[in-house]
């Protein structure tokens, strides 16, 4: 195989006639670096070892589908895989498209080899796992959901969360999206959790499919580390690089743990039936898989090169997730909005109660009477859904970066940027978009840094709906015409699902951005106070505040 | 006698809970709910390549409601259909306008033909794509093995072998090039998940029969006494008849900015007018008579990888851009445009290829009824694609 791997290096091409076009750009320098391929991986081993692999998947899918696996799958763990699968796809082709902007700014051709073999195992990945939703959506009770993800992903607020992941692989300085952000922190840190932890939780919940499928993708995912590895070598040799460096670490770092702690973290503690109070809670498997696997033995040893480690950041991660709640927020916020999703949202029961309150002790007094009350009011009864009952839940503002709400209320910070005020779950998101996503940073130019744009609130688009309209308007509605797509509860029978009639009655859509900079510059600053008074579990600042 | 009493193990347990197709009726639990509902299929029914690439990737014009989320440093995002000059129907209508209170802002009849439905009539995808690959390398490394266990390069002329280590050794470099630095570079600027999909697949079948040859080149090296595993280099980097194709080929790298021109100039004007002219009508021509049956099955797989897939895809994607109904005219000029710089240099560049054909000890069919055939096919090609076969083809 070396000796293989040797000998396909004398493909390496120096131009001598015509240089290739140079179409994505980036502010980092490799003029010193020395250039080695760790991959060592030539297409005649790789197709047979693929394809091998793929053997190994879809002989368990048959299995799963003649043993009727279905019959024993937790519907509370399938409603989540609504969201999830729909959203990973486009992160897992985004990847495949991000390889080439590489190829022109990242000086070694034999790395483009390797970049080139993740090319295709994304396509692989993003196909693979088109397929395993397509096989829920055709032996799951519940076809609706899957069958128009991709349609309810492109519009739908939780999917445009996980969609800006997706995208930061591959707009902007190439080496910033496609080396730092997806390879360095998301592949190598957060696929642990994607792609290992999940699937074990999967597996106790009945589902034996996942776990096939993105154990296979995971298989693929040391090659990417390589490439990453490869390239941050490359990076470090030159002294030019470490500002940008230690700026897009903390970026993609945080961005990775807001948004993927937020989603596998939701899925994982309130996805499952499996309580058994020896099961590893999230924040159990984030410290062993990212803060002891990635932190520890992959990030702090590169402090011998001299790159400055977001030690701050990591711990601060670890505290949203272990001291503020982070999951557990963000778990309330989906169930809070489950009539603008797609996807049925199971209520907690004392069984979950009890598992929650052993593995993080005091979660009862912050979220238990929230999800009584979430119980109490998920089948409809002359009442509207939770989030227009007074349950003590105050709807958050969005946060303009990660765009997941601004949960952990004290952390909310303003910036007003072009004459809008924006508002950021964290100081870290706020410096994202007003000091790192700018054509300067500290004083150096940063001509190649990309920007962060749309519309990146998606109650203002709907500002003033009926939310009877705004369902019909995503089209999250069942065959029947009026069905909700969307219940808080896994009750099918049709007598107790909730339909557009229920949400006519209902108050308009309301964006908290649209009321914020209806307020003058007194009004913003005692909202702003207010907001951070609140919490936790959403719960309005007390009175005497 | 006592039992010991194993503690009961942690697992979790497995609970029936009917949650399998059809064990209940409620809305959507109809067969009709069990399809990807948010495409139309390009025919009566969904393919499972269709299910599995089509609308992954998002478009502002479809569903996006809140845009794209992030944009390059110059203010573009995403994969903007300027990226190519080509233009299909619809191209040059604004992207809706969404704001306060807009909602979705749908676009009922949106712009759609040639780029959203293209499809790949490979209907790669996955799975397709390992076992046809995992199946070409088994094919491939039997066949060179049972040739070293059979002792076959023995019987290979003299020059042959020249030949052989030269200019099959050359070609390799043209692949990797091509798979590389076209078809892997243009598949970010695509504006359609079915539009890079089969750019990574084409880049890869090139990039494996580039890899096939190095790695056959290094068995010859171990099995042919005084083969030179390294005189490809030399061809490539300094032998007259390469440089002319060597120009060309980096040229297809340096495309300014359209996606479009490079995959267009590659796969219709190069492959037909220099791929096939070297790999069909010169070494699968030759080698037999040189006593080597061997080499046309390695090159063999490679041109199945072009003539069969890759032009396929090729032609659905352009094809119906001369027949678009709005950019018909303005696209066929452009491509029109394309032929007439692309086929001189093909064309000169091929010429410049024509001392290959009298290296070997037996001789292949003329150089001029090679380039007769090749230009042959490509007139049919281009013609199949609504185009006219430029004026320069009679050169």
């Amino acid at each position: 195989m070396a000796k293989a791997h040797q000998k396909i290096q004398e493909l390496s091409w120096e131009p001598q006639y015509h240089e290739p076009y140079m179409k994505y750009g980036t502010d980092y320098t490799f003029r010193k670096a020395a250039k080695k391929d760790p991959l060592k991986q030539v297409l005649r081993s790789y197709f047979p070892m693929q394809e091998e692999k793929d053997h190994r998947v879809y002989g368990a899918s048959d299995g799963a589908i003649r043993g009727n696996m279905f019959r024993q799958v937790q519907e509370r763990w399938l409603e989540w895989q609504k969201l999830f699968l729909s959203i990973i796809p486009l992160p897992e082709v985004s990847a495949a498209r991000s390889m080439p902007m590489l190829f022109h700014v990242v000086p070694n051709p034999e790395l483009h080899n390797g970049q080139a073999i993740q090319m295709i195992d994304e396509v692989r990945h993003s196909t693979i796992q088109q397929n395993l939703k397509r096989l829920y959506m055709n032996n799951y009770i519940d076809p609706a959901g899957f069958n128009n993800s991709l349609r309810n992903f492109h519009s739908d607020y939780c999917g445009t969360i996980g969609r800006q992941f997706a995208e930061g692989f591959i707009t902007g300085d190439a080496i910033t999206a496609a080396s730092i952000y997806l390879t360095i922190v998301a592949e190598t840190a957060f696929t642990n959790t994607l792609f290992v932890a999940m699937p074990a939780e999967a597996a106790a919940n009945g589902d034996y499919l996942l776990p096939t499928v993105f154990h296979s993708v995971q298989s693929d995912e040391s090659r990417h580390i390589s490439n990453g590895y490869a390239t941050l070598l490359m990076a470090l040799s030159d002294e030019d690089n470490r500002q940008l460096l230690e700026r897009d670490l903390r970026y993609a770092w945080w961005n990775n743990h807001r948004v993927v702690d937020a989603a596998i973290g939701t899925f994982i503690e309130y996805g499952t039936k499996d309580r058994r109070k020896d099961r590893e809670s999230y924040a159990e498997m984030w410290r062993r898989w990212i803060y002891d696997d990635y932190y520890r033995s992959y990030l702090v040893p590169l402090e011998k090169y001299g790159l400055v480690i977001p030690h701050d950041l990591i711990e601060e991660s670890w505290k949203q997730i272990w001291e503020k709640g982070y999951v557990h927020e963000v778990a309330q916020f989906f169930a809070t909005g489950w009539l603008a999703n797609y996807w049925r949202i199971d209520a907690m029961t004392d069984t979950d109660f009890e598992w929650f309150e052993y593995k993080y002790p005091g979660w009862y007094d912050k979220y238990g009477a929230w999800w009584e009350n979430y119980n109490r009011l998920a089948v409809p009864n002359g009442h509207n859904p939770i989030v227009f009952e007074d349950v003590d839940y105050v709807y958050p503002a969005r946060c303009w970066t990660c765009m997941v709400p601004c949960l952990v209320r004290e952390d909310m910070v303003m910036a007003d940027i072009d004459g809008v005020t924006r508002t950021y779950c964290h100081e870290v998101c706020r410096w994202t978009d007003v000091e790192a996503f700018r054509p300067t940073y500290q004083g150096r130019e940063t001509p190649n840094m990309g920007r962060l744009v749309g519309h990146r609130e998606w109650e203002t688009l709907y500002h003033g709906w009926n939310w009877a309209d705004v369902v019909s308007d995503m089209g999250f509605v069942r065959d029947d015409g009026k069905t909700m797509t969307a219940q808080p509860h896994l009750d099918l029978n049709p007598k107790k699902m909730w339909t557009l009639d229920h949400l006519r009655r209902c108050p308009p859509c309301g964006s908290p951005n649209v009321i914020i900079n209806e307020l003058d510059a007194a009004g913003k600053a005692a909202f702003l106070a207010d907001y951070n008074k609140q919490g936790p579990a959403g719960r309005p600042a007390p009175a005497s505040a | 006698m006592t039992t010991a009493q194993r503690p009961e193990r942690s697992v979790p347990k497995p609970q029936f809970t009917d949650a399998e197709a059809g064990a209940q009726e409620f809305p959507d639990s109809g067969a009709s709910a069990r399809r990807y509902n948010y495409y139309k299929p390009a025919k009566r029914k969904q393919t499972h390549y269709e299910d599995v690439t089509v609308d992954v990737q998002p478009d502002p014009r479809h569903y996006l409601a809140q845009g794209w989320i992030y944009g390059f440093a110059d203010g573009s995002r995403g994969y903007p259909l300027t990226w190519t000059k080509l233009k299909a129907w619809g191209v040059d209508k604004p992207e809706p306008e969404n704001g306060v209170g807009t909602g979705n802002n749908h676009v009922e009849e949106w712009p759609a033909h040639g780029w959203h439905e293209f499809r790949d009539p490979n209907e790669e995808w996955e799975m397709t794509f390992y076992r046809y690959n995992a199946n070409v390398v088994r094919q491939t490394t039997q066949n060179v093995e049972n040739a070293r266990q059979a002792k076959a390069f023995d019987n290979w002329t003299a020059n042959w072998k020249t030949f052989v280590e030269r200019n099959v050794g050359a070609w390799m470099h043209i692949e990797h090039i091509l798979g590389l630095y076209v078809f892997a570079a243009i598949n970010r600027s695509c504006p359609t998940n079915m539009h890079n999909t089969a750019m990574v697949v084409n880049s890869m079948h090139k990039i494996r029969f580039a890899q096939d040859l190095a790695l056959y080149n290094l068995t010859l090296s171990e099995e042919i006494e005084g083969f030179d595993g390294t005189a490809h280099l030399d061809a490539w980097n300094n032998d007259a008849e390469w440089q002319g194709v060597r120009k060309v080929v980096e040229a297809l790298t340096a495309v300014d900015d359209d996606w479009g021109e490079m995959a267009f100039a590659t796969n219709v004007v190069f492959e037909p007018l220099i791929g096939e002219l070297f790999r069909s009508n010169l070494v699968q021509q030759a080698a037999a008579g040189n006593g080597d049956f061997v080499t046309p099955t390695v090159i063999g797989a490679g041109e199945y990888d072009y003539s069969q897939r890759d032009l396929r895809w090729t032609q659905a994607c352009f094809g119906p851009l001369t027949q678009d109904k709005e950019f018909a005219a303005y696209n066929k000029e452009l491509m029109q445009g394309w032929l007439s710089h692309w086929v001189p240099l093909c064309l000169e560049a091929a010429r410049a290829l024509q001392p290959l054909w009298s290296q070997p000890d037996a001789k292949p069919p003329r150089f001029e009824d090679a380039l007769d055939r090749a230009k042959s096919r490509f007139a049919g090609i281009v013609t199949e694609l609504g185009l006219e076969p430029p004026k320069e083809l009679s050169q």
